[in-house]
């Protein structure tokens, strides 16, 4: 457990061994397979992997869209995958929130923003007045830099951006502790990403909020993240906070996902060696690998012989 | 380069009508692309890049038409081709495309190899066996292991990546002189993306290809373009050589861009955001486009359009603070000394 764990109390996540499976019992794909981490309040936890990793998986488990094979999901200390009475169900569904990747599909073509925006609130079935709710609309939207005027308006009517506020603002007006942030920028041009970014770390900052967030860069999820788990085929490959992982990256999966980050940078970018990740580099015949904390905090997945090599770069 | 380019626009200017307004999507852009080199046509949604490379191809939508200004490729007009005869000479068999999202841009009820074969038949005029062994050639191209049973499966058996790759060998198989990649790596991974730029890089030395890159991030081109174009609001406002531009940059507009990458952040400051969004081109744009945008714009930019003031003789930008009479404006501190620093990616 790490030091700041203590400071902070009780994490508000955690991911206990979490099992994923799809298809047939009888020919299963793990999709996701034993992956251990929590998220502190206040903090945001960045998930990176490639398409097909499990990443997405991951959050849809936490918020109860993929039923769970195996392990746990606790919130606040209390479990929420498997059966929930339907009172606890509520409660979790205004608690936890999501934002989608694609601003383009994830807001419903025929409904006004007004409707978008407040739909989570009528299917809690609040007994909210017409004023009440459309009040509380238009703050929603204040609260992500757009009109209050927008919400009598249709999705195509706006940028890739302002809708991607638009899904912000539908996840705010649950007034949610914790919201699971699925590659909300990769469908965004380079200049709007920041300001998406940037009004995410700014309701962190006002409400306290705590965020996953998924993507598959890392040059995003540094700016973003205060810890960073690094996850290929379902497996949590490196955990640690962004400083660690940045300044000493241990795992061979991270340093490729390093290398890949396009520079704006041309002479160093044509000196370059793009490392490229060949899972059959390990040999786990023998000697099987596991899960270990090599420095406070700083977790990774080896063989004792790789761990040897990881000491060794970390100068213990 | 003295030479004569291969592909040449001058002042064009294409104009959609949608319900009964007009929109100017170009406005008098001009570009010179040489035989064999590579350029990034870099800018945001709604620039016009896209629409731009798409009238060297013909693919204008129905509702667009150039008004002014010309367009050559070699010695042919292209602002005279009419019928798709005509085009089809040039489309495919001289000028390909990569599209953005390779989920869409293949035919998902045909095999792969089918649809390359369709290609190397139309334009090369081979047939059986022959064609076979080229789509099949063009499949090894691309770096597909086994091609030979790769060539015989569908679209949903391939990852992205892979998918990606086949649309380029559909684009290469023709062997065209010009290749032109609308965002080819937009849809993909990061750790992909890099494998696919190489790949199109090595094709690009090995047919000798003249490539054209369309993108909105300026992160990715450093290492594949010779030339970079920004573009903005319908026209081209800052060209040069690629450590040009991402070492002395010239107009607010790229500066903008460039302090937008995530890669150039430092963590617990706000990002650089480009505040407001691109003009509405229904309007006519006076001065400056990105006058607007620019919290330091002269006044003369919303006045009058800047013309090109040469920074080097292969790097020039359209902005008034090139001109001498204009006060001293320096690009902002994050990206001044890229050059000498490098880029970071450290967390402190």
């Amino acid at each position: 457990m790490s030091s700041e764990q203590n400071v902070t109390g009780r994490p508000l996540v955690e991911v206990d061994d979490l099992r994923v499976d799809f298809g047939s019992h009888r020919h299963p794909f793990h999709a996701v397979r034993g992956v251990t981490f929590h998220i502190n309040k206040g903090e945001t936890f960045g998930l990176v992997g490639e398409s097909g990793s499990g990443k997405t998986t991951i959050g849809r488990a936490i918020i109860r869209v993929n039923p769970v094979a195996g392990g746990e999901v606790r919130y606040q200390g209390k479990r929420i995958s498997g059966k929930l009475s339907p009172q606890e169900d509520k409660a979790l569904t205004r608690k936890i929130q999501m934002i989608f990747q694609d601003p383009m599909a994830s807001l419903n073509e025929r409904a006004k923003v007004d409707y978008i925006v407040s739909e989570g609130l009528l299917n809690l079935g609040h007994d909210l007045t017409k004023e009440r709710r459309e009040e509380k609309v238009a703050k929603a939207l204040e609260d992500v830099g757009l009109l209050p005027e927008f919400a009598s308006r249709f999705p195509h009517e706006f940028s890739g951006g302002q809708r991607q506020r638009i899904g912000i603002a539908r996840a705010l007006i649950m007034e949610p502790e914790f919201i699971i942030a699925d590659e909300p920028i990769s469908a965004l041009d380079v200049s709007i990403r920041a300001q998406v970014l940037n009004l995410m770390s700014r309701l962190q900052k006002e409400r306290g909020l705590t965020y996953l967030f998924i993507a598959h860069d890392l040059s995003v999820v540094r700016f973003i993240s205060d810890r960073i788990g690094v996850i290929y085929k379902g497996q949590l490959m490196e955990l640690a906070s962004s400083e660690q992982l940045f300044s000493h990256p241990l795992h061979p999966y991270t340093n490729a996902l390093l290398s890949a980050i396009p520079m704006p940078d041309p002479i160093r970018e044509r000196d370059k060696k793009l490392v490229v990740y060949d899972p059959s580099c390990h040999h786990y015949e023998q000697d099987k690998p596991e899960w270990t904390e090599l420095e406070p905090g700083h977790f990774v997945l080896g063989n004792q012989r790789e761990l040897d090599g990881y000491r060794n770069k970390l100068g213990q | 380069m003295e030479e004569k380019p291969i592909l040449s626009a001058k002042d064009l200017e294409l104009k959609f009508t949608l319900r009964g307004k007009v929109m100017t999507a170009l406005r008098g852009i001009s570009l010179d692309v040489y035989k064999g080199e590579s350029l990034a046509i870099v800018g945001e949604s709604g620039s016009g890049k896209s629409v731009f490379t798409k009238t060297f191809m013909g693919l204008t939508d129905a509702n667009g038409a150039i008004t002014g200004g010309e367009l050559w490729y070699k010695d042919t007009d292209l602002t005279a081709l009419k019928t798709e005869a005509q085009w089809r000479k040039i489309r495919g068999k001289e000028i390909a495309m990569v599209m953005q999202d390779p989920m869409t841009s293949l035919n998902p009820l045909k095999t792969v190899g089918w649809q390359i074969q369709e290609a190397v038949e139309l334009h090369q005029g081979l047939k059986g066996a022959a064609a076979h062994a080229a789509a099949v050639e063009a499949l090894k191209d691309v770096g597909i292991d086994d091609a030979e049973r790769r060539y015989h499966q569908y679209p949903h058996e391939f990852s992205g990546g892979m998918r990606q790759r086949v649309v380029i060998a559909i684009a290469i198989a023709c062997k065209p002189q010009v290749l032109i990649c609308d965002e080819p790596t937009t849809a993909l991974d990061v750790t992909i993306q890099a494998q696919i730029l190489g790949l199109i890089k090595d094709l690009q030395k090995k047919y000798k290809l003249t490539t054209i890159y369309i993108t909105h991030d300026l992160g990715v081109v450093a290492n594949v373009a010779d030339r970079i174009a920004v573009m903005y609001a319908g026209d081209i406002v800052e060209i040069g050589k690629c450590e040009e531009v991402f070492y002395d940059p010239k107009h607010p507009y790229t500066w903008a861009l460039l302090s937008s990458l995530p890669q150039l952040g430092v963590k617990g400051e706000p990002l650089y955001a480009i505040e407001g969004t691109p003009p509405n081109l229904f309007v006519e744009v006076h001065g400056d486009a990105f006058a607007p945008r620019n919290p330091k714009a002269l006044n003369i930019d919303f006045v009058e359009r800047p013309p090109f003031f040469e920074v080097s003789p292969t790097h020039k930008a359209r902005t008034w603070l090139l001109d001498p009479r204009a006060p001293k404006v320096e690009a902002p501190e994050r990206i001044r000394h890229l050059k000498e620093q490098g880029v970071s990616l450290r967390v402190q």
